[in-house]
Formats: C-alpha cells, sequence, structure tokens
C-alpha cells in the first residue's frame, strides 16, 4: 500500500495515510529499499547459526579442506556422541535446568512483590531503599566476587548448585523494570476497591497485581530464564566439582578438552543451544514486543 | 495518587474491620510491616552477597592474601604494584581498544538498522526476532563459534580471503587481528539488541515532528540528524553509558577464545597477551593465582576506570545537546 504502487499520489493515498503509523511516514519512499541492507543484516546475523550446523554435522577432514564444503554433513549423531562421550552432557543440562528453573520463579515471586511495595507504597525509607537498589544495580560484579566465593565456602556451599541459586534469587534489574511495569499497568483505583473490600497488601498483591501484571512477568521470566541458562562466570568460579557442572561451564570444558576437534565442540555448542533457542523462539514475538515497550518505558 | 490515600491503604490493612481509615494518618514504620517484609528478601540477598563482598573486597585490597596462609597487611603495596605492573597495563590498553573498536561502529549500525527496520512494515516481527537472537545466545557459544570462523588455517573467513585472492590470516595470533575477532563478534552479539531499544525509541518520536520537517523542505539526512538524533538522546545515552559498563568489562570472549591455547596459560589472553582484558586479569590473578588482595586491587581499578568512562561518556553525550 506504498503510494510508489500508483503513478501519482492521490487524495486517497492522502486519506489512507492518516491511518498509518507515525513514524513511518517521512522515510516512506525509502520503504521498499530499506529490505534489502534489512536482509543483508538478517544473513550476517544467522550465518554464524547456520556455519555451526555445517560445521557440527561434518567432520575434521571436511573442515581442512579448501574449498569448505557449505551445506551440513551426515556425521551429527557421530559428533553427538563424541560430546556425551567427553562431558556429562545430559547432568549438566539438568543442572541447567533445575537453576534456570528455580531462579526464575524465585525471581518472579520475589521482584514482583518488592517492586509491587516500591510501586504503589511510600513508606519510610522507601526513597532512599530504592536508590540503594539503584546503586547495586550499578556495582561491577568483580567487586564482590572474591568476598562471595569465600562467604560460599564458609556456608559449605562450594560445588553445589544453591550456590548459583541463592545470590541469583532476587535482583536489582528485575524490581526496577517490574516497578516501571506496575507503575503503568496497574491502576490504583482497582488497589482502592480492594483496599475497600479490606484487602490487605498481601492480597492485593497475590489477587489484583500478579493477574494484572502476567505479560510483565512473561517478559521478565523469559529474560530471568535466559540469563541464568547462559551465566558463566560465576558457575566458572564457583562450581568446583567436575561432576557437578551447568551446560555453560561444561561447554567451556569441552572446548579445551576437545579443541583440536572442532566439529565435536561445535555440535556441544549447538546441543547446549537448542532448547534455549527453542524457548526464545516460542515466546520470541511477545517478547519482542514487550522488550520494545519495557526499552521505552524504562 | 497522593501520599495521603497510600498511607490510608496502608492502614486499611492494620484496621480492616474499623471502616475507613484515617487519611491523615502519619507514616509509621510499624504500620508498613508488609511493605518491609516484600522488599526484605532483595536485601537480605544484597547485604549478604552485595554490600559485605563489597567492604570485604576493599579490606582485602589493602591486605596479602592467598586464602591459606594468614592475612598480612599490606597498606597501599597493592595498588603501588598495580600502578607499576606492565601486565595490567597491557589488559587495560586492550580493553580500552576493544572498547573503542567495537562499540563506536556497532552503536552506529544499531541505528541505521533502527532507522531502516521504522521504515518498512513488512517483516517487522521477523527482523526483530533475527536482531534479538544473538543477544540471547550464551557468549561461550558465541566464543566457539568465532573461533571456528576466524580459525588460523581453516575457517570459513580465511576461506573467503583465499575465494577473492588474498592470503589467508593468522587471525588468533596477531595483536591486531585478536582485537578485531572479539570486537567482530561484540558487534554481532549486541547490534541487534541496541538496534531494537533504538527502534523502540524512534517509535515514541511523535509524528507531527516529522510533519513539520518535511513542510520545511527537510531531505532524510537533515531529518536524521536534525530531528530524529536529538529526540533519541535519552536513549543513546543509554545505550552508550550500558555499552561502556559492559564493554570495558569484557571476559568471557577472550577466555573462551583463548581457553585452549596448549601455548600459553589458559586466562592470558591468547598470544601477546592480545586479548587480554582487565576483567581476564582479575580473574587470572584472583582465582588462577589464589592472590586475592591484588585481585581485589584490581576489582577496584577496573570499577574506578568503568566509572570514570561512563561518567565521561554520559557528559559527552549529554551535552552535545546544546
Amino acid at each position: 500500500m506504498s503510494t510508489a504502487d500508483s503513478p501519482l499520489p492521490t487524495a486517497v493515498d492522502a486519506v489512507r495515510s492518516v491511518g498509518r503509523p507515525p513514524a513511518n511516514r517521512p522515510v516512506k519512499s525509502a520503504g521498499r529499499w530499506a529490505h534489502v541492507p534489512l536482509v543483508l543484516a538478517t544473513l550476517l546475523l544467522v550465518f554464524p547459526f547456520y556455519w555451526t550446523v555445517v560445521i557440527a554435522t561434518g567432520t575434521t577432514g571436511e573442515l581442512n579442506r579448501y574449498p569448505p564444503t557449505l551445506v551440513p554433513g551426515t556425521h551429527l549423531l557421530d559428533n553427538a556422541r563424541q560430546v556425551l562421550d567427553s562431558i556429562d552432557f545430559f547432568g549438566s543440562m539438568a543442572n541447567t535446568v533445575v537453576v534456570a528453573v528455580c531462579v526464575t520463579v524465585l525471581v518472579l515471586f520475589f521482584d514482583s512483590l518488592a517492586a509491587f511495595a516500591f510501586a504503589k507504597y511510600v513508606f519510610p525509607g522507601s526513597r532512599f531503599l530504592f536508590a540503594l537498589l539503584l546503586l547495586f544495580f550499578m556495582l561491577p560484579a568483580q567487586l564482590s566476587t572474591v568476598p562471595q566465593f569465600l562467604t560460599m565456602i564458609d556456608l559449605g556451599l562450594v560445588g553445589t548448585l544453591r550456590a548459583l541459586i541463592i545470590p541469583a534469587a532476587a535482583n536489582a534489574f528485575g524490581i526496577f523494570w517490574m516497578r516501571q511495569y506496575i507503575s503503568g499497568a496497574l491502576p490504583d483505583e482497582l488497589l482502592d476497591a480492594a483496599t475497600l473490600d479490606g484487602c490487605g497488601f498481601f492480597r492485593q498483591y497475590w489477587y489484583v497485581t500478579l493477574p494484572v501484571i502476567r505479560p510483565g512477568l512473561a517478559f521478565l521470566g523469559i529474560y530471568t530464564f535466559v540469563a541464568a541458562w547462559n551465566d558463566y562466570v560465576w558457575p566458572l568460579i564457583v562450581l568446583v566439582d567436575p561432576s557437578r557442572l551447568t551446560l555453560q561451564v561444561a561447554l567451556a570444558q569441552l572446548n579445551v578438552a576437545r579443541g583440536e576437534n572442532l566439529p565435536v565442540v561445535l555440535a556441544g555448542a549447538l546441543m547446549a543451544m537448542v532448547p534455549l533457542i527453542a524457548v526464545f523462539l516460542l515466546f520470541a514475538r511477545q517478547f519482542v514486543s514487550d522488550a520494545v515497550k519495557g526499552a521505552v518505558r524504562g | 495518587m497522593s501520599q495521603a490515600v497510600r498511607v490510608a491503604r496502608a492502614g486499611g490493612f492494620r484496621r480492616r474491620s474499623a471502616g475507613p481509615p484515617p487519611v491523615s494518618a502519619r507514616p509509621s514504620g510499624r504500620r508498613f510491616w508488609p511493605q518491609y517484609v516484600a522488599i526484605a528478601p532483595f536485601f537480605l540477598l544484597f547485604a549478604v552477597f552485595g554490600l559485605f563482598p563489597v567492604g570485604f573486597s576493599a579490606y582485602l585490597a589493602f591486605h596479602r592474601w592467598d586464602g591459606i596462609s594468614p592475612v598480612t597487611f599490606a597498606g597501599l603495596d597493592q595498588f603501588r604494584f598495580l600502578a607499576a605492573d606492565r601486565t595490567f597495563r597491557i589488559a587495560v590498553v586492550n580493553t580500552l581498544i576493544i572498547w573503542v573498536l567495537s562499540t563506536l561502529p556497532m552503536l552506529a549500525m544499531s541505528l541505521g538498522l533502527a532507522s531502516l527496520l521504522n521504515s518498512v512494515r513488512r517483516f517487522r516481527t521477523l527482523y526483530q526476532v533475527v536482531l534479538f537472537l544473538p543477544s540471547v545466545t550464551s557468549i561461550v557459544a558465541v566464543a566457539i563459534f568465532f573461533k571456528a570462523m576466524f580459525g588460523n588455517s581453516y575457517g570459513v573467513v580465511n576461506a573467503a580471503l583465499r575465494a577473492v585472492g588474498l592470503d589467508a590470516i593468522g587471525w588468533l595470533n596477531g595483536y591486531w587481528t585478536i582485537k578485531i575477532v572479539i570486537c567482530v563478534l561484540l558487534t554481532w552479539q549486541w547490534v541487534g539488541y541496541n538496534a531494537i531499544i533504538y527502534f523502540a525509541g524512534l517509535q515514541a518520536i511523535p509524528s507531527d515532528v516529522y510533519e513539520a520537517a518535511k513542510i520545511d523542505g527537510a531531505g532524510p539526512l537533515r531529518t536524521f540528524w536534525g530531528i530524529t538524533v536529538p529526540l533519541l538522546r535519552p536513549v543513546i545515552l543509554f545505550t552508550v553509558v550500558i555499552s561502556t559498563i559492559t564493554g570495558l568489562q569484557t571476559f568471557t570472549e577472550p577466555q573462551v577464545l583463548f581457553g585452549s591455547n596448549a601455548a600459553t596459560n589458559p586466562n592470558s589472553g591468547g598470544p601477546g597477551q592480545a586479548g587480554l582484558t582487565m576483567v581476564l586479569y582479575f580473574y587470572q590473578q584472583a582465582f588462577s593465582n589464589n592472590n586475592y588482595g591484588y585481585g581485589a586491587a584490581i576489582a577496584y581499578a577496573v570499577f574506578a576506570i568503568v566509572a570514570v568512562f561512563s561518567i565521561v561518556n554520559w557528559r559527552i553525550v549529554a551535552r552535545s545537546e546544546r
């Protein structure tokens, strides 16, 4: 429905254009050509994934050949078997799932509860505490890494999955983001009505707030899950027991142990990635639109 | 909503059966126990895993400790050593080069992609999903991808160079090529994420601003520099600060890229230490060498550098407004 379809801009076009999304108009003439660089960018962004599949399904012999094979091969199962021989893949994946699910559930609960308090109530010290929270948000992780590790030793948690779950159970980013979201998504009238019906803070949270903020929870949930699944630095430090690792640490170990055999390493990377990419693509449409909204609001 | 109403609401919680709560009630700490309970989990974790460690790091930075033998007071020795440490200087220079070479072109490309995305209507969601995809992929996996693509003898990049008649390059051996690989990796992973953020900002610019520019006869380029960029400044500010904070703390990329390089120490950043970043050096000192005191000193130095650059960048972007 671009004006380029008709030879002259007509009154119909003028009327039609009224209903168009605002930002489209100034660059309308470039609209069609814009697909060329966008498709190019898309191909460049997808290529490393494609190339991973090509190598992960090939052999080292094929890899060293020139010109290289550009299409996927037939050795994926063989490479996958070597991955399973080199690292405890399924054990690591189970650990990762446990950590990611626990962290996501805890973060959603604690962050939304705290965010509700900060978004809808003023209580003594609330401004100061929120500023403190933002400050913590900005502190670089390595400032606390060493003492955190020592604390985990004292608590006897080094090498356990709890060392990953407990510190991540609530976070400043989630509370900040959720506070912004609740401020915009939850009308005060709804809370006032709930108060008149005799609902206290926690019942307001459970029966009024949670149902209303479900889309926000979905976004924060995916975001948290992805971050927990991909976390590398802290697990690398604290998971000292080689028989109990998360996927990313196991993958890095595979990279060190089988570095000379790229097809096996890339098959491992592919296997570690597939479940997460599947989850992402399943919710991608919703996630992307929420991310856009959140960015503007933030 | 007024503070009085909020206070009243909390009062209503305490005295459910006592009819409408007194609107004029003054805030008192005890009345708000549910709110304090609600925020307690975060602040409890914050105290144990945030506040205490940051303070303890400060203590460690003035001491020597390997985790086993007794702690000894070191005064400013760690920082004096740090100031003269050639390896740390290499790490700082490396980090700054990588950060400049990755952040500036990346944000420019992101802005371009966002404008393009804003000018099309078809396939918009598809483009957005693809733009997002690299940023949800784990850095470990991405580093492995790029190690494969930029292989020294094999590797698709060298194959492409040979195909157009150029010589293959030992990407993961040279001072500059190592940095270029890391920059390409960072750009690939985050360009789409930043483009999505810019796109969100573009969507929020009202159309009448563009109408006015059009009536004044401004071309696309003038519109872009005269309207889009200034109105997008808060969003640009956000991305610049985030890119500064994350870019200066690059760690996983070089750690995984050179983790299997048998010729060098696994955490030394590859040949010639060309990929040694500040945080990788911190990790090497604190966890490979168990030099906790020195590690803490490095952590504080990194914090100072990140803070200074974040503030300087903030100032530059915020000031160019006038």
